[in-house]
This record gives structure tokens, C-alpha cells and sequence, in this order.
């Protein structure tokens, strides 16, 4: 790709370099040209005046249910979501069907990947055969495939003694461990937060300690074994809590929330429309106020949709037998804007950085900037801008989003991937 | 007064309206005692039984609440849940409703499922009775014999002993009487409490039963789960009894005239001895006797508010 851009007059944030300020972005052979560098024949320009111009943002958590459930979602189809999100790049969690436990199957998410040309594609590997936390799986092998993360996700690790091993085995190749913080047992049966909402529906409780008490766990096992630890969806006051301690104890550790755990609450759930029903699940509104706090003072480096995309009449089921999840890669940024810079949590600088550069580093990206010489990955976002949710023209295969009908402020209008404009929002 | 097309739950309901449930449940009770047990409320309706759990009393009771008020009845049983049968809740309903019926009462062991099935369908819907929810027309019924008893709720103490965690029937009595002005005491040991307990509109959350029998105007003992083995609140069923169960021994301690109620069927033995089960005080067989007028009422009222809902609206075909 060979066309040259000139973003002009836009605010440029880019967190990785601590810029924020308006100017101009030159692209030249993919990549981020520095001023006055760019040379040849004109530049395709774009007029960003009243937008800003930010790395393209990578969402390191989300379910694109291929190879298995590709009625459900396929990488092409939640690539497509992801970049008219505004994200230019998506780790996807291995909890398919295979299980993306190996190279091959790592490989094969880079080809679909790269034959969509949508969103950049990146694989997170399982930690375990199957995902069924007993025998390691092969990490040197899907490190070789291009696995940037591993994680079990949609289950904890439940045994210390593998995850301890996981933690060790992962260093020689500088790899994070996601891991989904629940303990099984504790958690039992629940398909909602234990608490007031639970008992008055007469729905299984999940006790916030299930995640709690593994994160904890999990913490002093990486600090024993000197690995790279990220708890993904955290959900409660106490895993805030326990996140800030560690990290002022000087951990390795690192965490991320979702927009349905910094916006909803378990009181949601009353109508038993399963489009409220997640894992975990959503909380009480003090636990809310706990995220959005865990965000502003950094114990939560990331953002992260779990994009996690179900069949309508699978979410039309009872409540109880209902899977779990959400989709909101469409709609990602008006609702972190919603949560967070509405309320005055943070600032834009700040959400960038928790959108672009953090996750970046975590999973080992050479993303999430825009310095000379950096993978010209863009995205442009119309801060003011007001639009409504409607689920029903999403690029997803899924509709399970529960922010239908939502009035939201702030959208991403273009993202530009290897310089190439792979998305730019149409009228209205 | 009454504009509801559903009765999917007691927690939502007025202090008015369940009143006015009761007093239209006294009004049939009347028909139950004639020699023709009939009226024409309902005539040319259909009732549509659909249970996904066992039950026998309260599918004969909704039965013949539907056949006093002169409605036809179409039994409906689906074993196991929907997931298990290959069709949805949804398409069941639907197909169902296609067959041209006016109420459904579901039986579901999903919290919620009469909930789903009333956003999904045009006809009324009727609880009875979904997981560990609420068993609305139970409540009701509870209600409306401590009532006949005692000629009042309001001001009187009434004890639920039990698996409350688990208990759809306890939710249901839990917020009617409250709504009526009754204390509700909740008697059981913590691995049977519910996560937030104290959260509910109740006095008290008690672990000694002998502590407040004496001041008890109600008992109403729940039918304790044997085979809920999995993650069982209880060692044994022998220190249950002990502790919780209500024998000739430990009604020496309650008011004399102290109403022992039960949403059958019974353990003997176990959560009830056998003398008291059978004694002056309980009310367990005029319950069930009650429950028919206390269904046709709601059975007659939430087709009022389906008529009443529907006015001036073309009827989906």
C-alpha cells in the first residue's frame, strides 16, 4: 500500500509519545512519515479539523467464534465490527471449537485474518490442551505462529500448580497470562452476581469472592514464578482493591475492564433478558464506582469489549439457560466515553492510552503509536458526535447488544490500517 | 382496580390489588360450596395448562379453577425443559397460541420463564410457580387463609422455616405480606438463606426457632428437598428435624392458637411431625381448598385485564 495520507488538523493523541496537540499526520508506505519527509506526488488528504487523530485503538479481548460458531461470528465479520468500532487491531481468545491450542490453528487465524483485510488480527493462544487446565499446551509452538497472549478464557485456570506453571513456562517468551479470575467452585451454578437482585429473582448466584479469591491466588503465584500476569474482566470492588495493592507492592501485574462492567448493574438483569446475562456477571453499582476509580487511578490499564457474540435464539432462551455474553465493538468508544469522560473519571489523552499503547504493551504489539516509522495504523474519532445504537445494522453476525437504542456522544469515523482507509463512516 | 393481563409475580403488586385478588377469591369460594360447581365467567375461554415440571396439585387445582369458571382446559406437559425437548419456550408458546388460547398457566423450573413467555405472546400469562422466583397463586393462597383465620393480616407475625434460599413459595408470601402489613419472620439455618436476606422486606432473619416461636401468629413450614444433595444447606436430616422442625414438643412454645401452614406435599417426620400436620392448628387441607378459589379469581381477573388491555386493539393474528 503505497498511498500517502495527510491527516490535517486534527487533535494528536498519541499516548505512547505523551503528544496531544492539533497537527497533522503524514503516511507514506504504510507507515507514520515524519514531517517534511514525505515526498512525490500529492497526498490523498483528509480534513480532521474537530476530530481527533489517535493510534489506531486494539481491543486485546474479543470472541470472533471461528473456527466452530461461524454462524454466531467469523474472523472476517468481527474484524469488520472491530474496525468500524474505530479498532484497527483485536486479540481473539482461544475458546473456540478446536480450541486454538496449537500452531495450526493459530496459523489459521492469522490466514483468515489476513484474507479479510478488515481489523489486524491477533491470536491468543490456549494455556492449556483444550482449555481444560490440566496439561500445558504448546506455547513455544504457537509463539513460532505469531500467539502474542495465553489465556483459558471463559475459564479460569483452576489449579495453582498448572498456573504456577503456565506463569514460569510463559517468561522464556515474554508472554502475558490472561486469565478469566474464577474460582469454580465457588462460583457454582450462577448465572448472576449474588445479592439482593439474585435472591429476589430466584436466579443462581455467582459470589464475587469466586473472582476475587483466584486473583489474589494468581497474583502471588506470578510473583513467585517472575511472570507477566493481566486479570482479565475485572468486576469487583474487591479485585480493584486487590490490583492497586499489588501493583503498589510492585507486582507484574496488569488488568482491564469492559464497558458493561463500567455502565451496567445487576439490577439490569430484572427483566431476565439474557442480553444482560454475562461472566462474570454485572455487579452493584458500588462495584461500578470501584471500576471506574480502579480507571482513573491506573490499576486498570486496559479497556476491552469481550465481544462475545450468540445466536438471537440462543439469547431468546430462559434466562438460566441462556449463554453468556455481550457484543459491543460497534459501539465501544461512545460507551467508554459514556462511562468515563462524561462522568469525568478521565480525559481523552487518558482513554486513549488505555486503548492503544497499554494494551499494546501487554500483548507485545509494535502498535499502538504514532511515531515515525510506526505501522501507520489510525483511527479518527468525532468526539462530539451524537448517534443512536442500532444493533440491527451492525457489521456483527450477532445482535446480543443490550446498549440497543442507546443515545451515545462520540464515534469513530475513519481507521486507517497499513495506511490503507479500510473504514470511514458514511453519512449517518 | 385491577388492569393486570398477567400475574407473573406478587412482588409487584399493590396493597389494593391484593385485596382485591382475595376478595374476589371469597366471592368464588361461595361457588365451590354449591351442588353445581359451576359458573359462566370463563365460559368460551381457553386455559392452557403448560407444565415443565411435575406437579400435581397445583395443575388439579388450576384445572378445576378453570372448569368452575366454565372455561375449557387443554392439559399441557413437557417433560424436562425446553432446552432438553429440542424446541424453545418461544416456539412452544407460540404454537400454542396459534391453537386460539386466551390464558396460559406455566409451570417452569427456569426463574423468569413466565416472564419470557409474556413478552413473546398475546394471551395471559399465569405464574405457577418458575424455579426459585415466586409461586404467586401459593402466596396468594397463604394469604387468603391467614386472613379467613384471623380475619385480618395486617399486624401479625408469621414465621416462614425453611429452605428459603430455594423456596418460590417463600418469595411469594415474603412480599404479599409484606404489602399487607404483616411482620415476616425467615427461620432456617444460614446455608439455607438466601444471599441477601436481610436485604428482603422481612423483621427478622432467625437461626433459633424456639427464640421466636412464642410470638408467632403463623408458621409456615417449607418442604424441605431431600434430593437437593448437590450442595445440601444441612448434615443430616435428623439435625434438621431438631432444629427446625416442628414437633408436638416444640409447639408447647407457640401461641395456642397458632396457624401451621404448608405448601404440601408433606414430609412427615421430617419438617412436620405427624400430630401436628394433623392437629387443630394446621390449615394445610383448608389451604388446598382455598387454592381453587384463589385461582379462579385470578384466572377470572387477568382475563378482565386482557379484555380490558385489548379494547380498541386488532387482536395479532
Amino acid at each position: 500500500m503505497s498511498e500517502r495520507l495527510w491527516i490535517r488538523n486534527g487533535r494528536v493523541i498519541d499516548p505512547a509519545s505523551g503528544r496531544d496537540a492539533v497537527g497533522d499526520v503524514w503516511v507514506q508506505e504504510g507507515k507514520i512519515a515524519a514531517a517534511g519527509q514525505v515526498g512525490g506526488a500529492a497526498a490523498r488528504e483528509i480534513d480532521a479539523t474537530g476530530l481527533i487523530v489517535a493510534p489506531g485503538l486494539i481491543d486485546m479481548h474479543v470472541h470472533l467464534r471461528e473456527p466452530g460458531d461461524e454462524e454466531e461470528e467469523t474472523i472476517a465479520s468481527g474484524a469488520a465490527a472491530a474496525l468500524a468500532g474505530g479498532f484497527a487491531s483485536v486479540v481473539c481468545m482461544p475458546n473456540t471449537d478446536p480450541t486454538i491450542d496449537n500452531e495450526a490453528t493459530v496459523d489459521f487465524v492469522y490466514r483468515q485474518g489476513a484474507a479479510a483485510r478488515q481489523a489486524n488480527v491477533f491470536a491468543a493462544g490456549a494455556i492449556t490442551k483444550g482449555r481444560a487446565g490440566q496439561e500445558l499446551a504448546e506455547m513455544g509452538q504457537m509463539v513460532r505462529g505469531g500467539a502474542v497472549a495465553f489465556t483459558d478464557d471463559g475459564a479460569g485456570v483452576q489449579s495453582p500448580a498448572v498456573l504456577l506453571r503456565a506463569l514460569r513456562y510463559a517468561r522464556m517468551f515474554d508472554k502475558a497470562i490472561l486469565q478469566h479470575c474464577q474460582d469454580e467452585a465457588l462460583a457454582g451454578s450462577g448465572v448472576v452476581n449474588s445479592g439482593y437482585w439474585a435472591t429476589v429473582l430466584g436466579l443462581p448466584g455467582m459470589n464475587a469472592l469466586a473472582e476475587e479469591l483466584m486473583l489474589y491466588r494468581d497474583i502471588q503465584l506470578a510473583r513467585q514464578a517472575q511472570g507477566r500476569y493481566h486479570a482479565q474482566h475485572l468486576s469487583t470492588r474487591g479485585s480493584v482493591e486487590i490490583v492497586r495493592q499489588a501493583k503498589a507492592e510492585g507486582a507484574r501485574v496488569t488488568a482491564e475492564a469492559t464497558p458493561h462492567h463500567l455502565l451496567l448493574t445487576e439490577e439490569s438483569c430484572q427483566t431476565y433478558d439474557a442480553n444482560y446475562k454475562t461472566n462474570p456477571p454485572l455487579r452493584s453499582s458500588g462495584d461500578v464506582e470501584a471500576l471506574r476509580a480502579g480507571v482513573a487511578d491506573g490499576t486498570i490499564d486496559c479497556l476491552v469489549t469481550d465481544h462475545a457474540p450468540h445466536l438471537r435464539n440462543e439469547k431468546e432462551l430462559e434466562f438460566l439457560y441462556a449463554p453468556f455474553g455481550i457484543i459491543a465493538l460497534e459501539c465501544a468508544v461512545g460507551l467508554y466515553v459514556k462511562a468515563l469522560i462524561e462522568p469525568g473519571v478521565i480525559d481523552w489523552a487518558r482513554l486513549m492510552a488505555l486503548l492503544t499503547v497499554n494494551p499494546a504493551r501487554v500483548c507485545g504489539l509494535a502498535k499502538g503509536t504514532l511515531a515515525a516509522g510506526a505501522d501507520a495504523d489510525i483511527t479518527l474519532i468525532d468526539p462530539a458526535r451524537r448517534w443512536r445504537v442500532e444493533a440491527g445494522r451492525f457489521r456483527s453476525k450477532s445482535r446480543n447488544c443490550p446498549y440497543d437504542g442507546w443515545e451515545l456522544a462520540g464515534r469513530a469515523v475513519a481507521t486507517i490500517v497499513g495506511g490503507e482507509v479500510r473504514f470511514q463512516l458514511q453519512g449517518d | 382496580m385491577w388492569r393486570r393481563k398477567h400475574l407473573l409475580d406478587l412482588r409487584s403488586l399493590s396493597r389494593e390489588e391484593l385485596v382485591h385478588v382475595l376478595d374476589t377469591a371469597e366471592g368464588f369460594k361461595e361457588i365451590s360450596q354449591r351442588s353445581v360447581k359451576k359458573a359462566p365467567a370463563l365460559r368460551g375461554k381457553v386455559v392452557v395448562n403448560l407444565f415443565f415440571e411435575d406437579s400435581t396439585r397445583t395443575r388439579n387445582s388450576f384445572t378445576l379453577a378453570a372448569s368452575r369458571l366454565s372455561a375449557d382446559v387443554l392439559e399441557f406437559t413437557a417433560k424436562g425443559s425446553s432446552v432438553s425437548k429440542g424446541e424453545t419456550l418461544r416456539d412452544t408458546a407460540r404454537n400454542l397460541e396459534a391453537l386460539g388460547i386466551d390464558i396460559v398457566v406455566i409451570r417452569h423450573s427456569a426463574s423468569g420463564a413466565p416472564h419470557l413467555l409474556s413478552q413473546c405472546i398475546d394471551c395471559s400469562v399465569v405464574n405457577a410457580g418458575d424455579g426459585q422466583h415466586e409461586h404467586p397463586t401459593q402466596g396468594l393462597l397463604d394469604i387468603f387463609t391467614i386472613r379467613e383465620r384471623r380475619g385480618q393480616v395486617e399486624g401479625l407475625k408469621v414465621a416462614i422455616v425453611g429452605d428459603i434460599a430455594h423456596s418460590r413459595v417463600a418469595r411469594s408470601n415474603i412480599w404479599g405480606l409484606h404489602t399487607l402489613g404483616a411482620e415476616v419472620y425467615l427461620v432456617g439455618p444460614p446455608t439455607l438463606m438466601p444471599a441477601a436476606a436481610e436485604k428482603l422486606p422481612v423483621q427478622a432473619v432467625c437461626h433459633d426457632f424456639d427464640a421466636i416461636i412464642g410470638e408467632m401468629d403463623a408458621l409456615n413450614m417449607l418442604r424441605i428437598q431431600f434430593e437437593r444433595t448437590e450442595a445440601a444447606g444441612f448434615p443430616s436430616v435428623r439435625e434438621y428435624t431438631r432444629l427446625f422442625g416442628l414437633t408436638v414438643e416444640r409447639m408447647k412454645r407457640a401461641k395456642p392458637d397458632v396457624l401451621v401452614m404448608h405448601p404440601g406435599p408433606i414430609n412427615r417426620g421430617l419438617e412436620l411431625e405427624s400430630e401436628v400436620a394433623d392437629g387443630p392448628n394446621s390449615t394445610i387441607l383448608q389451604q388446598v381448598s382455598n387454592g381453587v378459589a384463589v385461582r379462579m379469581a385470578v384466572l377470572f381477573l387477568v382475563n378482565q385485564g386482557a379484555a380490558q388491555a385489548g379494547r380498541g386493539r386488532p387482536r395479532r393474528s
